[in-house]
């Protein structure tokens, strides 16, 4: 019985059984055979599923092994220990919950577009250099980063990061941090409307689709508050149907007298954007986001396990090289710069992502029974998002090059016509004619697929691919605008969202100042709030898509640097509470992961601020665009005087932002140095933040299928609890 | 068969019990156990009132989505 109460301070060492033994040499080698094949192949086409079962197979053996060497060794939890939900429990906000639910719940917080964009962008350096970073990093970094931080906020009764960051490294990290968030979030959602306006622009059918989710979501909204309160599932149903039909509708209207009403402008989508999020984010929940959620949530789920099935139906080949000349060379048409860093900044989610760190330091630990479950919830959940990320590689990854360049290279670069764009890819070293180019637009119903950058289209037409091999059924158009809508509603929700969340950090900080803006439902505080930051992210999306350089390539490695920067950020907590608690020894686990994300992170910014060339460096591309203006030339792709100031006016804003957030990693980690290095020196003075110990009298399982042991406990509290009650 | 048809339908009740916890329809018979072990005697929202006051505190608690 003493063998069954697993404290996990104390690891009982047993000799594993041979079944044990043999399983998991198997999944190694299928792992290993698997990335021998993805990594050595040269020269001939392989199939998707290679790079699934690496992937599979090593997170198979990093759930397995590292994460439970740290859950035991480093974090030692302690299944004795009550958890906050146990602790202070009010059954709203501290609730002890289903490990299997709160698993759903994290992973439909964590998981929205960024998986699915990085990817896209990052084949353009073929499909080898993703998927590595992708496996190792979110096996060394992000899923480290996520349960860690899961762990200390779960200690702490539930602390979010900017809390940590104050009381384990001081007053400076921790307003570093609420500005470094802040302004991430902006940058964010910014650049995740860009991905919508470019998926949208001149395109009915996708049009038509996402607005109809206005008044689905609206119906649903009062659906769920005057009909049939808390009925969640019957609702979705509804919605869902009516989310498909809105789809097939679609093509309907683009081929009907509507079609002129609904084909957009991207500046006209922009103004429609700008104006959505306001009045969104100032409606009550009930009315537009919470029934979103629900209809984005299921669309998601659904979809990856569509995708997963499809891909092993239709197990296509990968027609992207595996690494393409623009690694090394750095001068890409999708984004520039050389492999490092830059595959390691255009894929932040689903690697590593700082962003998470928000996550797991906010609802989740309050949610969680035991504390060894922080395995399952923070390292599986963000196992399964690095796994949606490698999907999203392969779908950008099976369409033919030649088309993906011209999806994906500025409109600037790729001129006007069919013809343009068939010789500006001929440029890049691929090739593509203008009747093929002609042809993909058509199978998808779209008018053009030329210079649909963003990311969203490119993987929309991959998906598109794979489920109507996969299924059979032909019907390309429908999955393409199935694939488009699927990513336009999530990005939707969290436009919504965060710009919630943003105003709530803007009141709670205006609130020190003057009092009334604290109160977070004082009317004319939130409009004013609210419309702050709309503008703000609505100022960056607008300049993007205006932006004659291409804004997602001047923008998605602001983002990225900004996510990375979290990151850094978090990992920086994370090492300081593990050197702080006296586990000097065991730091690596997160300070190897802070060096690498830091040596990224400031290289990029480095190299985004200080670069002589002037497609790479900020201030570069300002010099040359400020002196030909001054002497009155325009440069392509700028075609006027205007265009010329444009790019002067964003490049001088972009150089400024990627300076800051480099400025504000370093101040982070030099004082986080500070606070160590004095916890090293007087390891005495070094108070501990965390909740004093509760003895549990909670049992539930660690892991998604419960030991025989912990079957047998959890069968015994059910009878202890039936006698207790009678 | 019978066997087959047993696992089918715990398979079916397994996932029904799943999306009724995942999207939070149980919150309500959570809270009326929760006011039956503490106030036995209280009184107990009803549904639809359960469910506004749950709805307009999401309200005063955003919640972050990620990207």
């Amino acid at each position: 019985m003493v063998d069954t109460v697993r404290t996990e301070t104390t690891p009982p060492r047993r000799r594993p059984p041979l079944r044990s033994i043999v399983i998991w040499t198997l999944v190694a080698v299928v792992g290993a055979v698997a990335w021998g094949v993805v990594a050595l192949t040269r020269g001939e086409q392989i199939s998707a599923l290679w790079l699934l079962a690496a992937a599979l197979g090593s997170y198979a053996i990093a759930y397995r092994f590292y994460a439970r060497f740290i859950v035991r060794r480093v974090l030692k939890v302690d299944d004795t220990r009550a958890t906050p939900a146990e602790t202070l429990r009010n059954d709203t906000d501290y609730q002890p919950t289903d490990r299997r639910v709160l698993f759903g719940h994290h992973f439909a917080a964590i998981a929205g577009a960024g998986p699915l964009v990085g990817p896209v962008l990052a084949a353009q350096m073929g499909y080898l250099p993703g998927t590595i970073w992708i496996v190792v990093g979110v096996i060394f970094a992000g899923a480290v980063q996520d349960m860690i931080v899961l762990f200390f906020s779960m200690r702490r009764n539930g602390k979010s990061l900017g809390q940590m960051a104050r009381e384990e490294i001081g007053v400076v990290g921790g307003v570093a941090a609420l500005v470094g968030v802040f302004t991430i979030m902006i940058i964010l959602l910014a650049v995740l409307a860009l991905v919508v306006v470019n998926a949208l622009a001149h395109s009915a059918w996708g049009t038509f689709s996402i607005a109809m989710t206005i008044p689905i979501a609206l119906f649903m909204g009062f659906y769920l508050r005057s009909l049939r309160p808390g009925r969640v599932i019957e609702t979705s149903i509804i919605g869902v149907g009516l989310l498909l039909l809105a789809i097939v509708g679609g093509g309907w209207v683009q081929d009907s007298s509507w079609a002129d009403t609904f084909t957009l402008s991207p500046e006209t989508l922009v103004w429609a954007l700008i104006i959505y999020g306001f009045v969104a984010s100032v409606l009550p929940v009930w009315m537009l986001l919470a029934p979103r959620d629900y209809l984005s949530t299921f669309m998601k789920i659904g979809t990856i396990i569509l995708l997963a099935v499809g891909l092993l139906l239709a197990r296509p080949v990968l027609q992207n090289e595996a690494i393409t000349d623009f690694a090394s060379r750095g001068d890409g048409p999708v984004f520039s710069g050389s492999l490092f860093p830059f595959v390691f900044i255009t894929i932040a989610c689903g690697a590593l992502s700082g962003f998470h760190a928000l996550i797991a330091s906010g609802t989740t630990p309050k949610l969680i029974e035991k504390e060894s479950q922080v395995r399952m919830i923070g390292y599986g959940g963000m196992l399964m998002e690095s796994f949606v990320a490698i999907s999203a590689l392969i779908a950008a990854s099976v369409i033919d090059p030649g088309l993906y360049y011209a999806m994906n290279a500025p409109a600037g670069f790729l001129g006007d016509s069919l013809e343009s764009a068939s010789q500006a890819v001929a440029g890049l070293g691929f090739s593509i004619t203008p009747d093929q180019l002609a042809a993909a637009a058509a199978s998808v119903e779209e008018s053009t697929l030329v210079a649909r950058t963003g990311g969203a289209p490119t993987l929309a037409v991959g998906m598109s691919q794979i489920f109507s091999d996969g299924f059979g059924a032909g019907g390309q158009a429908f999955w393409y605008h199935f694939a488009i809508m699927f990513e336009a509603l999530f990005i939707l929700t969290t436009v919504d969202a965060g710009t919630r969340v943003g105003r709530f950090m803007l009141q709670d900080t205006l609130g020190n100042v003057w009092k009334p803006m604290r109160d977070v439902s004082w009317k004319p505080g939130l409009w004013l709030t609210s419309a702050v930051v709309v503008a703000a992210w609505g100022y960056f999306l607008y300049a993007g898509v205006t932006d004659p350089l291409g804004g997602i390539n001047q923008l998605f490695p602001l983002f990225g640097i900004a996510n990375q920067l979290l990151a850094a950020i978090a990992l920086t907590v994370a090492t300081t509470i593990l050197i702080k608690s006296g586990r000097l020894k065991w730091a690596w686990v997160t300070g190897i992961p802070l060096l690498w994300d830091a040596a990224v992170t400031l290289t990029a910014s480095w190299q985004k601020v200080f670069s002589d060339d002037p497609r790479l460096g900020f201030f570069a591309q300002r010099d040359r665009f400020s002196e030909a203006l001054d002497n009155g030339e325009v440069l392509p792709p700028a075609q006027s005087l205007d265009d010329m100031e444009q790019v002067v006016t964003n490049s001088t804003v972009d150089g400024v932002l990627a300076a800051f957030f480099a400025l504000l990693v370093v101040i982070i980690i030099a004082d986080a140095a500070r606070v160590c290095v004095k916890a090293l020196r007087n390891p005495a003075a070094a108070t501990s933040t965390e909740a004093p110990y509760v003895r549990s009298t909670l049992v539930a399982p660690s892991g998604l299928i419960p030991t025989r042991a912990e079957r047998e406990l959890m069968a015994a509290a059910a009878r202890g609890d039936r006698e207790g009650a009678g | 068969m019978t066997a087959l048809l047993g696992a089918v339908g715990r398979a079916a009740a397994g996932v029904w019990w799943y999306l009724r916890e995942v999207s939070g329809e149980t919150a309500y018979d959570r809270y009326v156990e929760h006011c039956r072990r503490h106030d036995a005697a209280g009184r107990v929202l009803s549904r639809r009132e359960f469910e506004r006051r749950r709805q307009d505190d999401r309200d005063r608690s955003p919640q972050q989505r990620c990207c």
